[in-house]
């Protein structure tokens, strides 16, 4: 059982809001994860991107002082190994293929209203949902 | 340059302290939201309608400007045509990331955690997205940034 709060989600929400919108402000980019990796891995056509070996440099060390000053995590990962690889493949194609993830379309695109990322929020939360009902109610696997 | 670097960088700490403060970082959490027939978890959507919130106003202040704070143009794609490529990647994002819990943002901010588990996954991530750079991503993008 995990226990529900919501000052806790929103707080971290409205931060991750706030992190997105200075982002566009200041370096006026779109703060999406999966194409900030990309970049920062030289995985575009840009070579390796300084703004996203930062970016993501900078998610590691807030999450690490989070954990030690705010709230301590309590992490549960029940995947084999097999499973997160092949989570892991299919995340990092995907998310290159749809061009972004839940934060370039859900908190990005959403807060734009780019029907791209309307559709693409739409599509990826749906068919999360539709692989959770089927890993845990129809095959049995609690993941 | 160096000012954009640094920019990043405070961005991606307020970033990361979200997620650990949402507990966005945890899959068990995300895939309690995911299970909708099962003890349902609204979590992600308070986080969610949160960041929207700044992030929306960011965008409106972002229309009155044609340049942003600290570079030449802004570099926000105005592409608005919904194709196979959008359909299909998502689709399969979602399909990752109902399978163990982890999007991108989450899996590289638990790395700070030292979990193994969120090791593997930023790997085979960055194995897909390679797989993807060197096969279909080959061409130059053709964004029409506005």
């Amino acid at each position: 059982m995990i226990e529900i709060n919501y000052l806790w989600p929103l707080a971290g929400g409205l931060l991750i809001g706030i992190s997105a919108g200075l982002y566009l402000l200041l370096n006026g980019r779109i703060a999406g994860i999966s194409g900030l990796a990309a970049a920062a891995a030289g995985l575009t056509h840009d070579g390796i991107s300084k703004l996203g070996l930062g970016f993501l440099a900078g998610i590691i060390a807030g999450a690490w002082l989070a954990s030690h000053l705010i709230r301590q995590p309590h992490i549960t990962i029940t995947s084999s190994p097999a499973l997160l690889i092949v989570a892991g493949l299919i995340v990092g194609y995907g998310t290159r293929l749809g061009s972004g993830c839940t934060s370039g379309h859900g908190v990005c695109g959403l807060a734009r209203l780019s029907p791209r990322s309307i559709a693409a929020t739409a599509i990826f939360m749906a068919i999360a949902a539709v692989t959770v009902f089927v890993t845990r109610h129809l095959l049995g696997v609690q993941s | 340059m160096t000012a954009r670097i640094a920019a990043s960088i405070i961005c991606g700490l307020i970033f990361g302290t979200g997620l650990v403060i949402s507990d966005m970082i945890n899959p068990a959490r995300v895939l309690a939201f995911l299970d909708v027939a099962g003890n349902w978890d609204p979590s992600l959507a308070f986080v969610m309608g949160g960041a929207l919130i700044p992030s929306a106003v960011a965008y409106i202040i972002r229309g009155r400007h044609s340049a942003p704070l600290l570079d030449s143009r802004f570099f926000v794609p105005a592409n608005a045509s919904i194709d196979w490529k959008l359909v299909t990647g998502a689709a399969l994002f979602g399909l990752g990331w109902g399978l163990v819990g982890f999007c991108p943002g989450p899996a590289v901010a638990a790395l700070s955690t030292g979990r193994w588990e969120a090791a593997l996954f930023v790997a085979a991530m960055l194995v897909g997205m390679s797989a993807y750079r060197f096969s279909l991503g080959r061409r130059l993008p053709n964004y029409n940034f506005r």
